[in-house]
């Protein structure tokens, strides 16, 4: 009985090749059956159409407001930053890991110190490059529980990694890269677009 | 009466296996005769499945998987259905009970050598058992939908964007789009309700066959089995496991719902360890609370996770910290080949081996208590020192349990 299981020396040539096939063929029709199942788990049409761009009014936004966008299910700060604030940016840029943003996390366009294309209005993702939490805007200076080295900046509450106010990600932080310039245009001076770099493809 | 009983369980056993199966698993195994308090957390396990399997059955009559309804549904069991505060309650607090009794069986195994030759495959087995029940709590902690629910989704499942290359794409495989969203809770439902509890029923089962295939453990970590009564072939130290063990565990499961109905009717969040404050926050998918931490269950592997702040080896510190947290759950699995020690028990090992046995469990806690606390320099340094003890007590095993000054074992097993 047991015999019969195992693939012993006295299977003939002929019986051996049949089991080998037939295990082969068995083989890739079960990889075939779990093909549409895997491929039904991915993004469906739905979620590959949601996504399109945002318009935001920043007319009303403050010097050293912050206001929250919510673009592909995604949070997106828009931050009007200070003469002050901007200074900072440059007084910290021996403590960050990549100060130049040589990482593509941004559109040519922002790759520069402010990383924006106006330099007070900072628009970038809220989303922690290190897992995926939204961090936090503290825009006080020296707050006891950051330390009195803090300039101002976010701060991801999950894994304590800091970023400076262009989103810079700071050296010794779980986060390995900037935070993510999403693609954006100025239709107007104060209308800006999120999710896209021209009004026509809006 | 007692004719027609037998009269029917020979009609049954000519066609289906009964009496030879009652007497091979519990009127004729035999068991160690010097079982202690530490083997009541099998059995207890077996009994928070079952709670879990019929209390979820229940809760799922009145849950929504659906982003915008699912928390209302919660709280429509928690208010307004019949008792549905009852059987939530009896769900959340077995949730937190199940590792707490895991963990103590798993315990008992690092203590007495269970998972010593020849109970590599049963050790390994309860460790699959272990990942399953890890993914269960994850995904059974999305559905409410709460602020927790989703933010700690948001970090595991961005855990395997970490992977280079692949990451990405699998992200969008798992979420079912490109953020976390409905399609997410959707698809962790099925799982928490179908898929995980059917695999873990499997293994459960798996894993008590190969625990009567080679025989009980037990305090002293000899086998039994080696020492038979020569005309019956029973193990002279052997005691039917029942009647004696069945009635030894109903004390225990008496205790321990003592303690569990306790905790479910006065104290059910448990101080926010069992279900936490944020968690009753609808979903934001804007804001991340200011604290953010994973149950008690996960909170040593969550420190470790944090722990890594350096780029190291062309790796950069956040594929470190995923990649010691796996290993910090996987690193069990290796346990039966990394401990050298001619003998099985804690009882007949030396200094070593107790000290380091010690160093890990105050590790274990102390990880556990930083991983419910927000990151400071202070803390992130602590959590770093005890994830390289934790890690020790492994990789310097095979070592130490070698050296280490053991005493001779008995030949019998204690009373």
């Amino acid at each position: 009985m047991a015999d019969s299981f195992s693939i012993n020396d006295e299977m003939s040539g002929r019986r051996k090749f049949l089991v080998a096939a037939t295990s082969v063929a068995g083989g890739i029709a079960g990889a075939a059956i779990a093909t549409p199942f895997l491929l039904s788990m991915m993004p469906s049409e739905r979620a590959k159409a949601a996504g399109a761009p945002v318009e935001v009014d920043i007319s009303k936004l403050e010097p050293g407001m912050l206001i929250m966008v919510e673009w592909r299910g995604k949070v997106v700060w828009v931050l009007n930053r200070t003469p002050e604030m901007l200074e900072t940016l440059v007084k910290v840029e021996g403590e960050l890991a990549d100060p130049n943003s040589d990482k593509k996390q941004q559109p040519e366009y922002a790759k520069n110190r402010t990383r924006s294309i106006k330099p007070a209005i900072l628009i970038i993702e809220g989303v922690c490059t290190h897992l995926g939490c939204s961090p936090v805007f503290r825009k006080e200076i020296a707050p006891a529980d950051l330390g009195p080295d803090w300039l101002g900046g976010f701060f991801c509450p999950c894994h304590g990694s800091k970023f400076d106010l262009a989103g810079r990600v700071y050296k010794s932080v779980p986060a390995p890269t900037n935070l993510v310039v999403p693609p954006h245009t100025y239709l107007s001076d104060s209308r800006l677009l999120i999710g896209s770099e021209s009004e026509g493809s809006a | 009466m007692s004719k027609l009983f037998n009269s029917m369980i020979e009609w049954v056993d000519k066609r289906f296996p009964l009496t030879s199966n009652w007497r091979a698993h519990l009127s004729e195994y035999y068991a160690p005769k010097n079982f202690n308090f530490w083997y009541f957390f099998g059995s207890l396990a077996l009994l928070v499945l079952v709670n879990q399997l019929i209390t979820g059955i229940f809760l799922t009559m009145n849950y929504k998987p659906d982003a915008s309804l699912a928390f209302s549904s919660v709280e429509y069991i928690m208010r307004d259905v019949d008792y549905g505060w009852l059987i939530r309650y009896m769900h959340s607090t077995g949730a937190s009970m199940f590792f707490v009794v895991v963990y103590l069986h798993m315990f008992r195994g690092m203590m007495y050598g269970s998972y010593r030759k020849p109970r590599e495959l049963l050790w390994l087995i309860g460790m699959v058992i272990f990942f399953v029940l890890m993914s269960l709590a994850f995904t059974g902690y999305i559905l409410p939908w709460g602020q927790m629910s989703y933010w700690g989704a948001q970090v595991i499942v961005s855990m395997f964007g970490a992977i280079p290359t692949i990451g990405e794409t699998l992200q969008h495989w798992l979420l079912g789009d490109f953020t976390l969203s409905d399609a997410a809770l959707n698809r962790f439902f099925a799982y928490h309700v179908v898929t995980l509890p059917l695999i873990l029923l499997i293994l459960v089962f798996a894993h008590i066959l190969a625990l009567h295939e080679v025989g009980s453990n037990n305090p002293d970590g000899i086998e039994i089995k080696q020492n038979k009564n020569p005309t019956t072939g029973i193990p002279v130290d052997g005691i039917p496991f029942h009647p004696y063990y069945s009635v030894k565990d109903i004390v225990g499961v008496v205790v321990f719902l003592m303690v569990f109905c306790g905790i479910i009717f006065f104290a059910p969040e448990m101080g926010g360890y069992f279900l936490e404050y944020n968690n009753f926050i609808p979903a934001n998918t804007l804001q991340t609370p200011d604290h953010i931490a994973p149950v008690w269950y996960f909170t040593p592997y969550y420190s470790m996770l944090r722990a890594v702040t350096v780029n190291f080896l062309w790796v950069d510190a956040k594929l470190w910290g995923v990649i010691l947290m796996a290993g910090s759950v996987v690193i069990f699995c290796f346990l039966p080949w990394l401990d050298r020690s001619p003998v099985k028990s804690i009882r007949y090992k030396g200094a070593y081996f107790k000290t380091a046995l010690t160093l890990f469990v105050i590790s274990f806690f102390v990880l556990g208590w930083l991983g419910t606390k927000s990151p400071t320099p202070l803390y992130t340094l602590l959590a770093q020192i005890f994830t390289v003890i934790y890690f020790a007590f492994f990789i310097l095993m095979p070592w130490y349990s070698k050296i280490d000054k053991t005493k001779p074992e008995p030949k019998r097993v204690k009373e």
